[in-house]
């Protein structure tokens, strides 16, 4: 049997794992408005911007998160906008701003010279996480709470129906902001260890998985809670044990559970217009 | 008596383009409104001005002083994204509680209590712990429809209710409505294209088209040209 008390007696190890489990969390609460708002894209969008801020905050010596949090969260608000104007085709407009930041932060490093920081922020580190990072995870993810139960009712009804709710007087435009920017911080946090390119993984994996066989909204929250920490603990002793990359490790037991969740979903609708057969 | 709700000499412009012009009506207590008109003609721009959501270019919308802030019931058109949302009746039908709440985060036994019994009014109590995404075209109407009773009980502003719903509900839908309208004395506002259905169950038509709108009595509506020219066929 495989002994995790030789795992987590690593200091890094144990930060990552405490780390990845706040920001795999604080991602799957948002990853079901995201996803069910049809805004999955911004996560992707936002990641890749949070790439080319790194890379540039890293090339001129910055320090890398204080620099790179305010750009994401202002792209954040661009990208929003982005979408909910209806003139420009938002997929497209999310694709170009995704490669030009990447672009643009593939030409600071290398005309910087080569730095390994790169391949890490492409494909995450369970390595990276520092102390002073696992302190703003803990901020951001008791920030994410709070916010998150506080505004729970206004959330389903803005994710649900915003028609209904701006004519009722609800501030759309607030919650939608409150929700890209809380986005925003757990992806420039998450990035570090998932990695640019699988970070959006997070956000939108535990919410499909979840939509799958739950039929409340709160059972969806409370499942792809469930889902994402389950997915990102099995990820990381798998990486430890097999010595394969983290992020990637995450993503691949999101997608065996996407599968089994697919199984068990389609089973379970059969059996049930059996039944309904029957009556 | 005060009218629940008028329009004095409105304009309503979109895109820099007026699109309403000079318009005036106005709502009582217990009427039946439809609205009609063609595409362009600015029904989903008038639908604003009346919910508060955007202001008239011109002229007032004067709100009834027994017609609170937001105690307008909803009903807006389905949106696709919508039909296969994972949520209970009861969580939707709540939801319309949400303007009551203020800045309390969390709905009282009283807002649950009145989502059931909306649940009630509307025949549909027995779907509460349904999931939304499982019910038909016409259930999810429904209960829509009981979350906007939820938000408001004396106006109900339905925005093309029986959008891809089929005739034999369609029919149902329109019933419910009017007997919304006739037992429980709410006063419907409703937006339609179908202007032969606004022509059997409204006590009043607003045509609009333009500088030249028709606002009066069905009956008033069937006589007069622009009537007229839709039921001469």
């Amino acid at each position: 049997m495989f002994n995790f008390a030789e795992m987590f007696q690593y200091s890094f190890m144990l930060r990552a794992l405490i780390g990845g489990i706040l920001i795999s969390l604080c991602a799957a609460l948002l990853g079901v408005s995201l996803v069910l708002k049809r805004y999955s894209m911004i996560g992707d969008g936002l990641s890749h911007v949070g790439f080319g801020a790194l890379a540039i905050g890293s090339a001129a010596n910055f320090s890398p998160l204080e620099f790179s949090i305010p750009i994401v969260i202002l792209s954040a608000f661009f990208l929003l906008r982005i979408s909910e104007n209806s003139k420009i085709k938002g997929d497209a407009a999310i694709a170009l701003i995704s490669t030009s930041a990447l672009a643009i932060g593939i030409t600071a490093a290398s005309l910087s010279g080569v730095n390994t920081d790169i391949d890490n922020y492409l494909f995450g580190s369970i390595l990276s996480l520092s102390r002073s990072d696992l302190v703003i995870c803990i901020i951001v993810f008791i920030v994410v709470m709070i916010l998150f139960i506080l505004f729970y009712n206004k959330i389903f009804a803005v994710t649900f129906d915003e028609s209904f709710a701006k004519a009722n007087g609800t501030r759309v435009g607030i919650y939608n902001m409150l929700i890209a920017l809380l986005t925003a911080l757990t992806i420039v946090i998450g990035m570090k260890l998932m990695g640019t390119l699988l970070i959006s993984s997070l956000i939108i994996f535990p919410a499909i998985i979840s939509m799958r066989i739950c039929r409340r909204f709160k059972t969806v929250i409370i499942m792809s809670s469930i889902v994402s920490v389950v997915g990102f603990f099995a990820g990381l002793v798998i990486s430890y044990n097999r010595s394969t990359p983290a992020g990637a490790s995450v993503v691949l037991v999101n997608l065996a559970m996407l599968i089994v969740f697919y199984v068990i979903g389609t089973v379970s609708d059969k059996i049930k217009a059996k039944k309904f057969l029957k009556q | 008596m005060e009218p629940l709700l008028s329009c004095e000499n409105v304009s309503f412009s979109y895109e820099n383009t007026a699109v309403i012009k000079n318009l005036s009506f106005h709502v009582n207590s217990g009427d039946y409104l439809c609205i009609v008109g063609e595409n362009g003609s600015g029904k989903s721009t008038l639908t604003k001005g009346l919910l508060g959501l955007k202001a008239p270019a011109e002229g007032k919308i004067i709100r009834g002083s027994d017609l609170h802030g937001n105690e307008i019931g909803y009903l807006p058109q389905q949106n696709p994204a919508q039909k296969d949302f994972p949520a209970s009746v009861f969580e939707v039908v709540l939801s319309g509680r949400l303007n009551s709440r203020r800045f309390r985060p969390f709905y009282s036994k009283e807002d649950k209590k009145i989502a059931r019994e909306n649940l009630k009014k509307l025949g549909i109590e027995d779907l509460i712990k349904r999931s939304y995404r499982d019910l038909s075209g016409g259930q999810q109407q429904r209960v829509l429809l009981a979350r906007a009773l939820c938000a408001g009980s004396k106006l109900l502003f339905l925005d093309e209710p029986v959008t891809g719903l089929d005739p034999i509900v369609t029919e149902e839908m329109y019933k419910l409505i009017l007997e919304l309208n006739r037992k429980e004395k709410i006063t419907i506002i409703m937006v339609s294209h179908d202007i032969k259905a606004s022509v059997l169950y409204a006590t009043h038509i607003l045509h609009l088209n333009f500088d030249k709108s028709f606002f009066g009595r069905t009956e008033d509506y069937i006589k007069s040209p622009m009537g007229k020219y839709f039921f001469s066929e």
